[in-house]
């Protein structure tokens, strides 16, 4: 296997409240190669944004205590002192928020802020950095980009604004591109649009790409590895068609029986997850997921299950033993789809 | 479709009886004004225009479509909330269309709503008892003293701990807050209920329970739903029936096999193509229609069919008789709902004749790629409207 592009290792981000420790982010791991898609999973809740603001750096050490490691191309991201963060920041790890509505400036023109970013990076004029924005609008299918990038955002649709982000985040060229629910606010027609965009720029800028989002379908549509979040932790890790076909862990089949499928023969009755997520504070001992399993026993609430590896790189936490999970799966899960 | 257009064909075979609810030729237009001191009318926007539904009692009519087609609009003239610019509401067999006063206000008895935010809908201030109780304290149905019992019996009901009858809304979850909703518009015992985008808040496992909840109800009240979202696999799982909404118009409806398995409507293709489905190998197999652009302004709407601007199928069909661009009876014609068949109906000139998902059968296979060609051709930013 090649070299990873971005490795995180036992990423843990804890903020200190006056309630207690927020455990937001508790021991992540993954692996990024350049050219691959990797989908987060999660609720809310689960630490999957703030693990990718870990990364960016957007999250310092004065706000929350930070340990584990971040490698990019070499070099420890957490380590790095600011100044040299901000060089990697944007340039060669950018990323796209979920809000269209609110991550552009509503005063400045769309063309200035994508020059902006820009002129951070590059010793070039103010001209030069706007035709490259304008170029970029055109890239991602604005139509009449020219005039587009001298109007406000207020008068961008929200799937164009979405656009203009993404020329932003693109405009650098980026190793590796963020995209944090980059589709949560828009309509499904225009989120095929956005996510159609985002996988032929990944081709065409060959750059990594991390969708975090709590949709399914998306990380089914466009991912080659999925990492599903639970607690802070990761629940299960693997490429898409292990986490659609052989699911190991209790909370990917729950979330896979919650949502309504529009091939369904029968409206059969939703198999939802019992309870509600944890609190981040309150952690529950043992496996965090314990309370809500259905498949529970004795040590689920005592010992942490460790993110073990079963074939090649399909990984799940859970204290089943293989044969019963491969056996609940394929009686209990897979057979009411 | 439209007011003075009756349709000519007979309306599909309605499941027994009157319908509860019945929308003949509705419209709803906003005016838009010019002027501060004198207010000059320069036009409308065109919100809901010309729409026809019924609604069985006992039934889930679901109702999608993108931002801005109108159907949270639709809704509220359905409860009575914004007047209809024109048109005839039915409800139970009485014009509702123009009621006012008290007899409006019993009317809200019988015609509930569940709103989209938990967050937004719920008053900060108040504990969640007197959020449930209020209609009951509104309506008088349930003496003062009784209140209290009853509004337990609902928060039961609705899977929720009667002990929290003296909490805050901030002291819950939004799921839970949902069924706080869910709780307070069941309390006057109504007919129908209109639930406005009342899971897309949600994460998906309680939306999973929010999804039951609803179903559960209908059986036990033998509840009515007009369930409007914009997520078509949850639409599709509620409803007996879904009505695909464009731009102030209804362009299809069906019930959810039908509108799954042989969509008619580009603009349900489309919809259906651009819902991401949770099975890789399905989502390798599929169709892909993505439509460029937004959806037009509703103050100026496109002449025709409104989705001519956007409609690969229209282009295609204009393709093959070598003209360039839509074809112009698309857009000078304006297509009514005709029936397909016993449960659908579509507003199209050139309807679609094969399914989205490869669910077809095995000789559509080659015609299957042709068209997926197609559809890539169509998707050329190129051709970018």
């Amino acid at each position: 296997m090649a070299e990873p592009l971005l490795e995180v290792k036992d990423l843990k981000v804890h903020f200190p409240t006056d309630d207690g420790l927020v455990k937001a982010v508790d021991g992540v791991t993954y692996s990024l190669q350049p050219g691959e898609t990797l989908g987060i999973v999660g609720e809310s809740g689960s630490g999957k944004s703030v693990s990718s603001l870990t990364v960016m750096g957007l999250i310092t050490p004065k706000q929350a205590n930070i340990s584990g490691e971040v490698f990019f191309q070499g070099q420890d991201l957490l380590k790095l002192p600011k100044d040299e963060m901000r060089t990697i920041r944007g340039a060669k790890i950018s990323m796209i928020f979920q809000d269209p509505m609110t991550s552009l400036h509503p005063f400045y023109k769309v063309g200035f802020q994508i020059s902006e970013a820009i002129l951070q990076h590059q010793d070039i004029s103010k001209k030069e950095a706007m035709d490259q924005a304008v170029e970029m609008l055109a890239r991602v299918n604005i139509p009449r980009p020219r005039e587009r990038a001298d109007q406000y955002p207020h008068e961008f649709s929200g799937g164009m604004r979405q656009r203009a982000m993404i020329a932003m985040a693109l405009s650098l060229n980026p190793d590796v591109l963020i995209a944090d629910e980059p589709t949560t606010a828009l309509d499904v027609t225009v989120q095929a649009q956005i996510l159609d965009l985002i996988d032929r720029l990944k081709s065409e800028f060959n750059a990594a790409v991390i969708i975090i989002t709590h949709d399914l379908g998306v990380v089914a549509e466009h991912c080659d590895n999925i990492m599903v979040m639970y607690g802070g932790k990761a629940a299960e890790f693997g490429n898409t068609d292990d986490i659609y076909y052989k699911p190991l862990h209790p909370y990917t089949w729950g979330l896979l029986s919650s949502i309504p499928r529009l091939d369904e023969e029968k409206q059969e009755r939703l198999n939802p997850i019992r309870g509600l997520p944890p609190s981040l504070i309150l952690v529950p001992p043992g496996c965090s997921f314990h309370p809500r399993c259905p498949y529970r026993f004795d040590p689920c609430d005592k010992d942490v299950p460790e993110l073990l590896p079963v074939d090649g790189h399909h990984a799940a936490a859970c204290h089943l033993s293989l044969a019963d999970k491969e056996r609940i799966r394929d009686e209990e899960v897979l057979a009411h789809r | 479709m439209s007011v003075q257009a009756e349709p000519t064909t007979p309306p599909p075979p309605a499941p027994e009886g009157e319908p509860l609810v019945k929308l003949t030729g509705i419209k709803k237009y906003f005016p838009i004004t010019q002027g501060i001191l004198i207010q000059h009318h320069v036009g409308n926007v065109h919100a809901v225009d010309g729409v026809d539904l019924e609604i069985h009692a006992g039934q889930t009519v679901g109702l999608v479509g993108e931002t801005g087609c109108g159907k949270s609009t639709l809704a509220r003239v359905v409860m009575r909330l914004y007047d209809a610019t024109a048109g005839t509401i039915w409800f139970d067999g009485r014009d509702i269309t123009n009621l006012k006063g008290k007899e409006l206000r019993d009317l809200r008895g019988d015609m509930q709503m569940v709103f989209q935010d938990p967050y937004a809908s719920l008053n900060p201030r108040k504990t969640i008892g007197s959020i449930v109780g209020e209609p009951f304290r509104l309506h008088g149905t349930v003496p003062k003293n009784r209140i209290k019992s009853e509004v337990e019996q609902l928060m039961e009901l609705v899977g929720l701990n009667p002990e929290h009858y003296n909490r805050y809304p901030h002291e819950f979850s939004g799921g839970q807050r949902q069924r706080i909703g869910v709780a307070r518009s069941l309390a006057l015992r109504p007919k129908l209920i209109v639930c406005d985008e009342p899971v897309s808040a949600l994460d998906v496992s309680i939306q999973a329970q929010i999804l039951n909840l609803l179903d559960d109800l209908q059986d036990e009240f033998n509840l009515t739903y007009l369930f409007i979202a914009h997520d078509l696999s949850v639409v599709k799982h509620v409803s007996d029936r879904v009505a695909v909404m464009y731009l102030g118009k209804i362009v299809e409806t069906a019930d959810g096999g039908h509108l799954y398995q042989e969509p008619k409507h580009p603009y349900t293709g489309a919809l259906l193509s651009a819902v991401p489905m949770a099975d890789p190998e399905l989502a390798r197999q599929k169709r892909r229609i993505i439509l460029q652009g937004d959806v037009p302004s509703p103050i100026d709407p496109p002449s025709g069919c409104r989705f001519h601007p956007r409609c690969p199928q229209s282009r295609e069909v204009a393709k093959a008789e070598g003209i360039d661009g839509p074809h112009p009876r698309c857009m000078n014609e304006e297509p009514e709902l005709t029936p397909h068949g016993p449960m659908q109906r579509a507003a199209c000139h050139f309807p679609l004749e094969r399914s989205i998902i490869g669910t077809g059968s095995e000789d559509d296979g080659e015609h299957q790629v042709a068209s997926m060609e197609d559809a890539t051709s169509a998707d050329d930013p190129s051709g970018t409207i």
